[in-house]
């Protein structure tokens, strides 16, 4: 595997629920150290394509590669020993379970490649987290929820990290402190594959994205395409 | 106003008696909670636990601590045999219908029983307390047997552990965040399958465990499986499926209506503990420290 290659590809994958069919045959790639966005509208399959490349819901047909290893199928326990984070869309906190025991849960040892974080660097990166240690994730505010699942995730060392949706249903304040916390786990290293539907967000955030439309790609390209064109926005997104 | 020894002596009573249905209720809530299987063969377990122990205190003979030893090598037995179950039948149902889980938990009920018959016979056995707490002590002048009093620091002791095991370990934080939504857990790179089989291979070995214990107090004949299995659903049902506490407090009332509801219906001693059951079952559905299922 040559340095600019994907760690990530996403060759072609068809995932259902059941019956109903979700993607239709998805593509992406994601490169060490990149941030790609996947943009599209409610019910387009952001969340299947992230929950495909987990394991959580494999894939009917088509393959996911993980550093040149096929994790097709893999169970999810398996996809995150591999190194791969996911922060889940309705955040998933264990309600009944304190923040510090939340935190516990997921840890892993670091793995060579990994962001080597601790507890202590993960309050580092959310200080408001170091003051609620005690308190029971039930009892946190959205923001605070949110926050704590992506905390949860690092705590695994993971290279990649999958975000789904993060900026959904916060205020615009915490959203904009969000950015700021995934800009700098960007910087430093971490790669980022992020659904969203805030179009502002994402581009900030994203070196290349992908649009998705009824379960297929719509667009690939560099994110300073979209963030110039409006014209091109308001086709692909209908902003 | 009743004599206040006899009154003492009926609580006593009723206390050890729900020590032991602290034993199985709590294995049963535990596999509830994680696993989300009602396990209808948990009383079976409880059972074997007691023939196993019998028989290893046969094959003991006269080692003055034969009893200790085969009530621990019951649990284990019982506790390798749940295993068993769980990786190699249990686990194959986990995603059909909860119908094809109680069918399956039903049908061990028989398939263990009728195994129990042909092992053991259909006849009552007995065991012997353990030479040291042969003896009895007046108690408020009460004479308390020893080996009752044992039961009675032992369930206490055990429930101490239990909920230590569950907050201060890590493992115990498994199994607490599995129980509220294993698949995060999954996806956190918790193998929950493995926790799974834990689970039922530690619930399995209560079970063992109190039916060893049981078997000095109470004659081991077949249908104590169901006898027990009907115990304990009353009282996780009472105290809340899937609640720690609410197991041991629905294990404590339950002894205490049992034995002081006789005095009042002396031939319709359950009916008091059925009835308890259908208030709490109209007043909290979700038990006294359970908490309604989220929709």
């Amino acid at each position: 595997m040559s340095a600019a290659g994907p760690v990530l590809e996403v060759r072609d994958v068809h995932t259902a629920y059941g019956l109903s069919r979700v993607l239709f045959g998805v593509s992406l790639e994601v490169r060490a150290g990149e941030c790609v966005c996947l943009l599209g509208r409610n019910g387009v399959g952001k969340t299947t394509t992230i929950r495909s490349i987990m394991g959580l819901t494999p894939p009917s047909a088509g393959r996911v590669v993980w550093k040149g290893t096929d994790i097709t199928g893999w169970p999810p326990h398996r996809v995150a020993r591999a190194g791969i984070g996911f922060v889940p869309e309705d955040r998933r906190i264990f309600a009944d379970l304190t923040v510090w025991e939340n935190l516990d849960v997921a840890v892993r040892a670091a793995r060579a490649g990994g962001g080597g974080f601790s507890i202590e660097r993960v309050f580092d990166l959310f200080p408001k987290l170091a003051e609620l240690t005690a308190r029971q994730g039930g009892f946190l505010s959205g923001g605070e929820q949110q926050m704590l699942t992506i905390a949860r995730t690092l705590m695994g060392n993971p290279e990649l990290l999958l975000l789904d949706e993060p900026s959904e249903g916060l205020a615009p304040l915490v959203v904009d402190h969000l950015r700021e916390q995934v800009a700098r786990l960007r910087r430093e290293g971490l790669t980022i594959l992020l659904a969203e539907q805030n179009v502002e967000f994402s581009l900030e955030l994203a070196d290349r994205v992908y649009v998705l439309e009824k379960g297929a790609i719509r667009f690939s390209g560099p994110a300073g395409r979209l963030r110039d064109d409006e014209a091109l926005r308001h086709e692909l997104l209908a902003l | 106003m009743p004599d206040p020894t006899f009154l003492f002596a009926q609580s006593l009573s009723g206390l050890t008696a729900a020590m032991f249905l602290f034993l199985i209720a709590s294995g049963l809530s535990l596999i509830f909670g994680v696993l989300g299987v009602l396990n209808f063969a948990h009383g079976s377990f409880y059972m074997l636990g007691a023939y196993v122990a019998y028989q290893l205190v046969q094959v003991l003979g006269r080692d003055p601590a034969a009893f200790w030893w085969a009530a621990l090598g019951a649990a284990c037995a019982i506790a390798v045999l749940g295993g068993l179950v769980e990786r190699l039948l249990l686990r194959h149902l986990y995603a059909k219908d909860v119908l094809y889980q109680l069918l399956f938990t039903y049908a061990l009920i028989l398939v263990l029983s009728d195994a129990a018959k042909v092992v053991w016979g259909t006849g009552q056995l007995s065991i012997a307390r353990p030479p040291e707490l042969a003896g009895a002590t007046r108690v408020l002048g009460t004479l308390v047997p020893h080996y009752e009093l044992f039961v009675l620091l032992l369930g206490p002791a055990i429930a101490l552990g239990f909920w230590l095991l569950l907050h201060r370990t890590r493992a115990g934080r498994f199994v607490r965040a599995a129980a509220l939504d294993r698949e995060m857990l999954g996806a956190l790179g918790v193998n929950v399958s493995r926790l799974y089989t834990s689970v039922f291979v530690l619930g399995s070995f209560l079970a063992g465990l109190g039916g060893a214990l049981i078997a000095p107090a109470k004659a081991i004949v077949p249908g104590m499986d169901v006898e027990i299995i009907v115990e304990a659903f009353i009282v996780v049902v009472i105290g809340g499926l899937g609640s720690f506490w609410g197991t041991f407090l629905g294990a404590v009332i339950y002894g205490q209506v049992l034995s002081f509801g006789i005095l009042i219906f002396p031939r319709f001693s359950i009916f008091s503990v059925f009835a308890l059951m259908a208030v709490v079952l109209i007043l909290r559905p979700w038990g006294l420290l359970g908490r309604p299922l989220k929709t």
